[in-house]
């Protein structure tokens, strides 16, 4: 139990009811993806910042969103079932260590398996420490980080120190082989449309040729997993023991839920799905193992899963927003988050708007402060200064939660230790 | 007084760090021995060079660093409020108290003072920055292992975008940008404590000292100290006795945000005298040893100077051959191998108390219980 549960006064407490609505139905989703390039077409026209909708800006956006929201499918596996793993970054390390090693040894599927192998092992540590032992999760959480970043670094020395290649103990040599990346065709000679810069329409081709043009198979991979794990939680028995473990542990055991087990279970797919965006991270995203390289994505990942109201279209919505601002200091950031500054101004203002008509007086005060001085800094700065633009995926989450976490409901036994019998 | 300490409970905690830290060196030997090194050598060695009085003068400094880091993250375990975010404190706290000390229109202040400024302003901006993950807490329920965790990485944004771009000055002979340094008049004197050598002992040390005694007396003394340690047994019977859940989260936070506001300070007062982006970050280190010693000021000392240990000793491993990456993972290893101990331990020790207590239970009831009750309270 932790303090949370005495700040619990909010609608979070009352389920049912209203969260249907608010559920993601596609037409639903269909609007938002409208109402964002939209967004995206007019800061384009406005401010003349090509990079907010360029195929190259959207391609590096989906390779950014991948291993978060890998990072968050781990999560959710691991929440549904009741365990809360903050251990999804020492995961996605030991998945960036194995999937390079794998893709070295092995060539890049296998890799791939590595990878998925490496980060379930993190996971089994985390599921050994918080289901058969009862340590608290966090703490789990954050010892298997500082356990993983251990083990990947002696590991490194043993396998790269020394050899030819150019690896050592923070680093491996360059990956040699790629996995192949396919296009829809017809959208590659799309090309100068997209360069003409026609409100809307070059939008409309830059965000597809971003999303279909010279895909990684892995990247789709990582797409399918999405729906799949919708499948596998709400449309199989497996997935409703694992979601009743994660609601309510004894209320499962006594219709004869093995609870222990499908905790494991769930841990290890958790940790297998954060290692396959690990080595998405060092075999698709980049050609290297490089220490450091996961910059926090497993924390970023558990944020776009709260944000999905731990369901998987939500996740995945977040974790293309949050993607998208990561891949934004890739290419011309500067520019892009000036002009950005435009639309997040915007939205405050409508958020503002909304806490108005519900006369929630601080949250429309702060919004409205914060709209202020989007359009301050929009309207007294050219370009925003590139470390603040690395700092742009990490403020994105702090905003994002703040407007939606109060309206959240977690797995009802999500953190809670259990032990059978007591 | 006696009465409170129950040998059934007490033993199982004692031991259980003691077991944990040998399974954790087996553990690390076998490690070894599967990559072909051997282990005696490698524990030797460090063990050797370990001691020497350099070594123990840089563990000392060291585990005033990990102190100071544990301190901060062990006030909010103590309300079960998780402050992961003691990296980015340290770091935004260290670099405004440096700029401001260090600026050219603050040299009128003497040296002394300026001490006592550094110290007070990174306090408060620690504070204030842990604030920040109070308050999106407490009015909008984020959990603060999240929002922690992301003010750790803005806070190094914005303190590489405000050296860099604008406070920060060249340093001496290097490429980086760094704070300004202060006068010779505004370094901590350092502290004669290990003979054998002319190294001396950061003079922060004392303060880390001093900072225990606090952390016990507030924790355990005083009326605060028992409204913080009631919410995190126990929230909703806290909150039913009238504690202010609001108030004491932002409390908590802005505490363990003061304290960690100083974990830079004994290297930038006593060594560096300035402020880089070099400094190492011990935001998890401070967890790790917070864990290790189960939050009790005591424990806490001896788990920040293990791990100064294991920090210092490390070097000469490279000199046989053996990769020091080792004590990375043996310290994963023991952080793991501790919490679980620990939770072995509590079972073991309630387990035993239960059968007592069913025992005596026929004869006198009432006291029994009594007893039970008491005891719990104290070793949860």
């Amino acid at each position: 139990m932790t303090a949370d549960t005495i700040l619990s006064t909010s609608p979070a407490a009352s389920p049912g009811g209203k969260s249907r609505g608010r559920r993601l139905t596609l037409p639903r989703l269909l609007i938002i993806i409208s109402i964002g390039l939209v967004g995206l077409a007019l800061v384009h026209l406005l401010t003349g910042a090509d990079d907010v909708s360029s195929s190259g800006a959207i391609q590096a956006a989906l390779e950014s969103a991948v291993p978060i929201g890998l990072a968050g499918l781990g999560g959710l596996w691991a929440e549904r079932a009741g365990v809360v793993n903050i251990g999804l970054e020492g995961q996605l390390i030991l998945g960036t260590w194995f999937g390079a090693w794998g893709c070295l040894h092995f060539g890049p599927w296998l890799g791939l398996l590595v990878g998925i192998l490496g980060g379930a092992l993190g996971g089994l540590v985390h599921a050994i420490a918080t289901v058969t032992f009862g340590v608290d999760h966090i703490v789990s959480g954050v010892a298997l980080t500082i356990l993983a970043t251990g083990v990947a670094r002696f590991l490194s020395f043993l396998a790269w120190e020394g050899k030819p290649g150019g690896g050592g103990s923070t680093q491996s040599p360059t990956v040699p082989h790629q996995l192949p990346r396919i296009s829809v065709p017809g959208l590659s000679s799309l090309d100068g449309l997209e360069k003409k810069h026609w409100f809307l329409i070059s939008d409309l081709v830059g965000v597809l040729r971003g999303l279909l043009v010279d895909v990684s198979v892995a990247t789709i991979l990582a797409v399918i997993l999405v729906p799949l794990t919708w499948y596998l939680l709400w449309r199989t028995s497996f997935g409703l023991r694992v979601r009743s473990v994660g609601e309510d542990p004894h209320a499962a055991e006594t219709v004869g839920v093995n609870v222990y087990r499908y905790k494991y279970y769930a841990v290890l797919i958790s940790g297998g799905v954060a290692g396959l965006g690990g080595a998405f991270l060092s075999t698709v995203a980049s050609t290297i193992y490089r220490e450091g390289a996961t910059g926090g994505r497993g924390y970023v990942g558990l944020a776009a899963m709260i944000f999905g109201n731990w369901r998987p279209g939500g996740l995945a919505v977040g974790a293309s927003l949050f993607g998208y601002t990561d891949a934004l200091q890739l290419r011309r950031g500067s520019d892009s988050v000036h002009a950005l500054l435009i639309l997040v101004g915007a939205l405050l203002v409508a958020v503002a708007i909304y806490e108005f008509r519900r006369k929630h007086w601080m949250l429309m005060g702060v919004s409205l402060g914060l709209a202020v001085l989007s359009y301050l800094t929009f309207f007294l700065v050219h370009t925003i200064p590139t470390p603040l633009v690395q700092a742009a995926p990490y403020v994105t989450v702090l905003v994002t939660l703040a407007l939606v976490a109060q309206r959240l409901r977690p797995p009802a036994a999500d953190g809670k230790p259990y032990r059978r019998g007591s | 007084m006696n009465r409170r300490i129950d040998p059934a409970k007490l033993v199982p905690q004692l031991v259980a760090p003691v077991a944990a830290l040998v399974l954790a060196a087996g553990i690390s030997a076998v490690v070894l021995l599967i990559a072909d090194k051997s282990p005696l050598t490698a524990f030797s060695g460090m063990l050797d060079y370990g001691t020497t009085p350099d070594s123990l003068v840089e563990i000392l400094n060291k585990t005033t660093e990990n102190y100071i880091a544990a301190v901060a993250v062990a006030i909010g375990f103590k309300m079960a409020l998780f402050n992961i975010g003691t990296d980015g404190q340290s770091r935004i706290g260290a670099f405004f108290a440096g700029s401001l000390a260090g600026a050219s229109w603050m040299s009128w202040l003497p040296g002394q003072l300026k001490i006592v400024l550094i110290i007070v302003v990174a306090a408060i901006v620690g504070a204030l920055w842990a604030s920040i993950a109070a308050l999106l807490k407490m009015y909008r329920g984020i959990s603060e292992v999240i929002s922690t965790l992301m003010l750790n990485s803005i806070a190094g944004f914005l303190v590489t975008w405000l050296l860099n771009d604008h406070w920060g000055v060249q340093g001496p002979g290097g490429q980086i940008k760094t704070t300004p340094i202060l006068p010779k008049s505004a370094w901590m004197p350092s502290l004669p404590l290990v003979g054998g050598t002319n190294n001396e002992v950061l003079g922060f040390f004392a303060i880390a000292v001093a900072l225990g005694v606090v952390y016990w007396f507030l924790l355990g003394r005083t009326r605060f100290g028992f409204d913080l340690r009631a919410t995190g047994w126990n929230p909703s019977a806290a909150v039913a006795s009238g504690v202010d859940a609001r108030r004491i989260i932002l409390t908590t936070m802005l505490i363990s945000g003061a304290v960690a506001g100083l974990i830079n300070l004994p290297r930038m007062l006593g060594e560096t005298h300035t402020y880089t982006e070099g400094f190492a970050s011990i935001g998890f280190t401070g967890i790790a040893v917070a864990l290790l010693g189960r939050n009790h000021p005591v424990g806490m000392a001896f788990g920040a100077f293990l791990w100064g240990f294991l920090a210092r000793s490390q070097i000469i491993l490279d000199l046989d051959e053996i990769p020091k990456e080792i004590v990375l993972i043996m310290q994963g290893v023991t952080v793991f191998a501790v919490v679980i101990a620990y939770e072995l331990a509590n079972r073991i020790g309630a387990t035993a108390q239960q059968r007592r207590v069913g025992a005596t239970a026929d004869k006198a009831p009432v006291a029994a219980a009594a007893g039970a009750s008491l005891t719990i309270e104290e070793t949860k």
